[in-house]
């Protein structure tokens, strides 16, 4: 063994060993423990343990609650994606612009609210939708909009914590999208432009193209984040009004850690993985269509 | 004019993004029960500092001890994101490093690995990690809380990348003056890489400060709660006290707030690759 040999072992090691203990072991362990009634009674004595192959899978299949979770999910990703991108690229594209002053103060503010708790906030903002003394229905009363039962009505909940998240991560793709930016070709701008291209054609074939692979790259984690939501529910709704906020995610901590079914949890866990997975080879498979890749 | 129209609208933008946490502070100055009254008020009657109070420190009731236990949770917090950082520096940027620039069998093979499981969600591995950390007896106490968080693959990628930009001769250089692999490591590459050392220090402390799901399921005792976990639990019985979980808010974000806009050089270069100029 050479010393380099020695030394790369040396100081990879060590991380290599926590992440096979508390990611690739556990993971594998998922798989497994989807295919058991692993429950309360086997978290006392293993013995209790049973084989009930796919049991887990068909139930939650028949279990409207997890159909729920499913569908709030999706509307989650499909309304909460193009609102958290759109946000980001348009203030990217606002900030972009030569004429505005004072860029670096402008992007630290409005990165700000990315680096705060979503607890926190999530408290914050569960204030701010106040049906009766919230600061947002008062805006809304002033220009004569009647108040809004934001987080108790089932049609506004899954908008409002929306509303909530783009403001709480637009910052961070902005900040991409903004390195993004600043490698489009100003040369190919300038011939868009003399050309007599219009705002939107030289946005179309000049500013897209150049910015495609990093916006593929953050619709691919946009995705996986607002199909993990989790923590803004269970603060702001606790999964309600009538169950619109309950995600997949939220159904599984409950059946893991409420009711510890953690067999069918697990099942839970391993079907999030896959939409997770199938929604990345998708996306993977268009963005190679489209030469972003 | 497009200059002041264009700054006006950026100005426009951050003012309605920081408008939420400007009002949090505002109002968690408000005395107790002003924030539910109509109209809703925008600034204080008088600046009250009773809510911070009522929050931060501990009185008798009924002959018995009460508080909220936000400062131990605050201490726990601090405590827990401190050691995860350290210890995450310790673990991943040496290996970045090794990834990057040292020659040894597995290497090719331990990167794609690495770089394959970005794509399994954490959640996947929560359930069976509980159960594991169970049997190591490892629920309920700070270790099962930072372990998980030292399994930094996003870290290690972050770093190798960072340190594929040191020329291998200068490397080379120092093997041939005779210098130990230890050696060219703390006296040529760290030295080299603080900046990236920094940012990823500050990506860690944030992402600790904030983590609430992990913290959530493996404490279940009151007196380990950090941060979040004892906010999030407060706010279940103290909907109602508007200006009392403000000021909860306040304490949770002001000090992550504050260490970004201290670093935020690092943060939003290291994010930008270094590709922007003012």
């Amino acid at each position: 063994m050479t010393r380099q040999e020695r030394t790369g072992w040396l100081f990879s090691a060590p991380v290599l060993a926590i992440i096979a203990l508390v990611f690739v072991l556990p993971t594998a362990l998922a798989l497994a423990l989807s295919v058991t009634d692993y429950s309360i009674y086997a978290l006392a004595d293993w013995s209790n343990l049973e084989f009930v192959g796919l049991g887990n899978f068909v139930d939650l299949l028949s279990t409207p609650l997890f159909w729920r979770a499913l569908g709030n999910t999706m509307l989650f990703a499909v309304l909460g994606v193009p609102m958290a991108i759109g946000t980001s690229l348009f203030v990217a594209l606002l900030l972009n612009d030569a004429t505005v002053r004072w860029k670096p103060l402008w992007r630290v503010l409005l990165f700000a609210p990315y680096v705060t708790s979503i607890v926190a906030t999530a408290v914050v903002w569960r204030f701010l939708f106040n049906q009766r003394f919230g600061l947002i229905n008062r805006a809304l009363g002033a220009v004569g909009v009647a108040p809004i039962d934001w987080l108790g009505d089932p049609h506004t909940s899954i908008p409002a914590i929306l509303i909530f998240v783009t403001w709480k991560i637009f910052g961070y793709n902005m900040i991409v999208f903004t390195a993004a930016l600043s490698a489009v070709p100003v040369d190919l701008m300038e011939a868009a432009r003399l050309d007599g291209a219009s705002r939107w054609g030289r946005f179309r074939h000049v500013t897209l193209p150049a910015i495609g692979p990093t916006l593929l790259l953050a619709t691919v984690m946009s995705v996986a984040g607002f199909l993990q939501i989790f923590a803004e529910p269970y603060v702001m709704t606790l999964g309600g009004p009538a169950q619109s906020t309950t995600t997949v995610l939220y159904f599984m901590f409950d059946e893991g850690f409420k009711w510890w079914n953690l067999g069918q949890a697990n099942a839970v866990a391993f079907i999030l993985f896959l939409m997770i997975l199938a929604v990345t080879i998708i996306q993977t498979r268009i963005g190679r269509r489209h030469e972003w890749l | 004019m497009r200059t002041i129209v264009s700054t006006a609208a950026a100005a426009l933008i951050t003012a309605l993004t920081i408008a939420p946490l400007a009002y949090m502070v505002v109002v968690s100055f408000m005395p107790r029960g002003e924030s539910t009254t109509l109209p809703t008020p925008l600034w204080p009657s008088r600046w009250s500092l009773e809510n911070y109070h009522e929050l931060l420190v501990r009185r008798q009731f009924d002959g018995a001890w009460f508080d909220y236990r936000i400062v131990p949770a605050l201490v726990n917090s601090i405590g827990v994101a401190a050691v995860s950082t350290a210890l995450g520096l310790l673990l991943t940027v040496p290996a970045g490093y090794a990834f990057a620039k040292l020659r040894f069998r597995g290497r090719e093979r331990g990167l794609q690995l690495l770089i394959a499981s970005l794509v399994v969600p954490g959640q996947v591995a929560m359930l069976p990690l509980f159960l594991i950390f169970k049997e190591l007896g490892l629920v309920n106490s700070y270790a099962g809380v930072i372990l998980p968080s030292l399994a930094g693959i996003f870290a290690i990628l972050f770093v190798r990348q960072a340190t594929l930009a040191i020329p291998d001769e200068m490397l080379d250089a120092a093997r041939i003056d005779g210098a130990s692999e230890a050696r060219i490591f703390r006296s040529i590459v760290l030295p080299l890489l603080t900046p990236i050392v920094v940012t990823l220090a500050l990506f860690l402390f944030l992402g600790s400060w904030n983590d609430f799901l992990w913290p959530l399921i493996v404490l279940a005792d009151q007196h380990l709660y950090t941060l979040p976990v004892a906010v999030a639990a407060i706010a279940r019985e103290h909907a109602a006290d508007g200006e009392l979980m403000m000021a909860a808010a306040v304490v949770t974000t002001m000090p992550v707030l504050l260490l970004f806009l201290a670093l935020q050089r690092y943060y939003l270069t290291g994010l930008l690759g270094g590709s922007i100029k003012g």
